[in-house]
């Protein structure tokens, strides 16, 4: 077993960076995510050489990204979500060059400037492309402490695998709250870098090119499609979501990260009243698991998505369930947390309450 | 078992290392813990608070609107929280800072003059939330008192250990308080 410690989740996410082997974090600081930079600046570099640098701007840091990546190392940057929408030109970049790297949201309330809670309204920006382009960033949805650990070490794994963005969609509680989190050993970091790299030219190797711009359409065309076919790949071995109950359940529950724990608390309460629920909790937002809620559509009577938004995974919902069974929403925005009793009472107010049809 | 607290006061008070001392006690009891804080502007010298849940079990939801037991350290807690008790809860409060008491007839109310006996009998009103958890251990058992001792050498940073005595006389103090 690993080392064991009571962490908070941007704490945790910073170590398991550490941890990983990463290579450089290039970052600016915003609330709620601010421990990142902070715990990085401690002694990582001490720890292990890597490179933590504060960007003038998220701008610069996502651009150091691009930079650093494209030399096959593995590199990481956080921000919340102002700082990410103007991270969205170089993610764009990142996907159309092909470069692996993970970036993690703490995502607060918004539009705007917004407000400093925890938010999840980056859904749209995360999981339909934020920036220019037919792309997708992978992306993974911590609903704990462990997870903001975990999700780091295999982020990288899946960035190098399809040599893609990834992105950790996490929010203000989780970045805030404490845990206890289970730590993976230090590893290495990285020593030999792929071909494709831009390492400098040795005597009788090809030159390295990493660009975005490929101005011939037809060429632009087959980098779209090579696109297309690693986003195929994901969501034919990549998808992950989190269950319970669905074996006797007759409504259903969706949410992802801190959305997905307040609903499991509503469903406890709500199986204590009597009421069959179950839940799913997608892990991976793009890929969707959307075979799971197609298969328990036909089985249920209804089910009822709850997130910090107006409604944005709950349009996935309704594509994978293809109307087969009723979907309805609840969610608070701006940084505002629904409760459990909340969620229970909008379930029984849409779903029992004359509401089943 | 399952301890679903809230702990809430002014800024500065301590009611966030509260949460996290009574965070490491359950961790090194080996149990599930979860600590959630408000953050924001709130916490430089308005109303702070966090949640803190301890568990055999996995813990669902970190955000809860009913709490098993309620810390107030001033009145605008009280004034918030008193109506989250669950019925046959718990309620400690600072009888000191708080003018009007909880009056619900339905929960255990513990009034622990804290401030008066932290600056008359320790000189210190800084270990108020020691004192405060001291009682809360008395009423709730959530933790052993010992573990809560060794989670605070794990909170307070090393060069503060010298603070260790005065803090345990205020964590006893408070357990006095709990008849």
């Amino acid at each position: 077993m690993g080392e064991i410690r009571l962490m908070k989740g941007n704490e945790a996410l910073a170590e398991a960076m550490i941890r990983a082997g990463c290579d450089a974090y290039f970052g600016y600081p915003i609330t709620p995510q601010s421990e990142v930079l902070e715990y990085l600046s401690i002694d990582a570099t001490k720890r292990t050489g890597m490179v933590v640098l504060q960007a003038e701007s998220e701008v610069a840091a996502i651009n150091m990204i691009y930079g650093a990546a494209g030399c096959g190392r593995r590199v990481m940057t956080t921000s919340s979500s102002p700082g990410i929408s103007l991270m969205q030109e170089g993610l764009s970049y990142i996907a159309s060059a092909g470069l692996p790297c993970v970036v993690a949201n703490v995502n607060r309330g918004g539009p705007g400037l917004g407000t400093i809670q925890p938010s999840q309204g980056d859904y749209f920006q995360s999981v339909k492309g934020g920036g220019h382009g037919d792309y997708h960033l992978f992306v993974l949805a911590p609903s704990s402490v462990q997870e903001m650990v975990d999700f780091v070490r295999e982020g990288f794994d899946i960035a190098e695998k399809y040599r893609t963005p990834v992105m950790i969609l996490s929010d203000g509680a989780v970045g805030q709250m404490m845990e206890k989190v289970e730590l993976f050993d230090q590893m290495p970091r990285k020593t030999e870098f792929p071909d494709w790299a831009t390492t400098g030219r040795k005597r009788g190797q090809d030159r390295t090119y990493i660009t975005s711009l490929f101005i011939k359409p037809e060429k632009m065309e087959m980098i779209n499609l090579n696109l297309q076919a690693k986003y195929q790949a994901m969501i034919e071995n990549e998808v992950r979501y989190q269950s319970f109950h669905l074996d006797d359940c007759e409504y259903i529950f969706t949410g992802y990260g801190l959305g997905a724990r307040i609903c499991q608390k509503a469903m406890e309460m709500g199986r204590e009243k009597g009421y069959k629920i179950g839940l799913i909790r997608p892990i991976t937002l793009f890929p969707f698991p959307t075979t799971i809620f197609n298969e328990m559509a036909s089985k249920v009577k209804g089910i009822l998505d709850v997130e910090l938004n107006a409604g944005q995974m709950v349009e996935d919902v309704r594509l994978s369930v293809e109307g087969k069974t009723k979907v309805d929403f609840y969610g608070r925005m701006g940084g505002m947390i629904p409760s459990p009793d909340e969620i229970l009472n909008a379930f029984e107010e849409k779903f029992i309450n004359g509401g089943a049809k | 078992m399952l301890e679903e607290a809230i702990f809430s006061g002014f800024g500065g008070q301590g009611v966030l290392s509260m949460g996290m001392i009574l965070s490491y006690a359950g961790m090194i009891e080996n149990r599930e813990v979860c600590w959630m804080p408000s953050y924001g502007p709130e916490m430089r010298g308005g109303t702070a608070n966090c949640i803190t849940i301890i568990s055999d079990g996995p813990i669902s939801s970190p955000i809860i609107s009913t709490f098993d037991t309620v810390v107030a350290l001033n009145q605008p807690s009280v004034d918030k929280f008193e109506s989250q008790v669950r019925p046959g809860g718990t309620i400690i409060f600072d009888s000191t800072n708080i003018l009007n008491p909880p009056t619900r007839r339905d929960i255990t109310i513990y009034s622990v003059p804290g401030s008066e006996l932290a600056t008359a009998k320790l000189k210190n009103i800084k270990v108020l939330n020691m004192l405060i958890l001291g009682a809360f251990i008395a009423a709730r058992k959530t933790v052993k008192e010992e573990t809560c001792i060794s989670a605070l050498k794990k909170v307070l940073p090393e060069r503060y250990h010298k603070l260790v005595p005065i803090n345990k006389e205020a964590f006893e103090l408070g357990m006095s308080c709990i008849k």
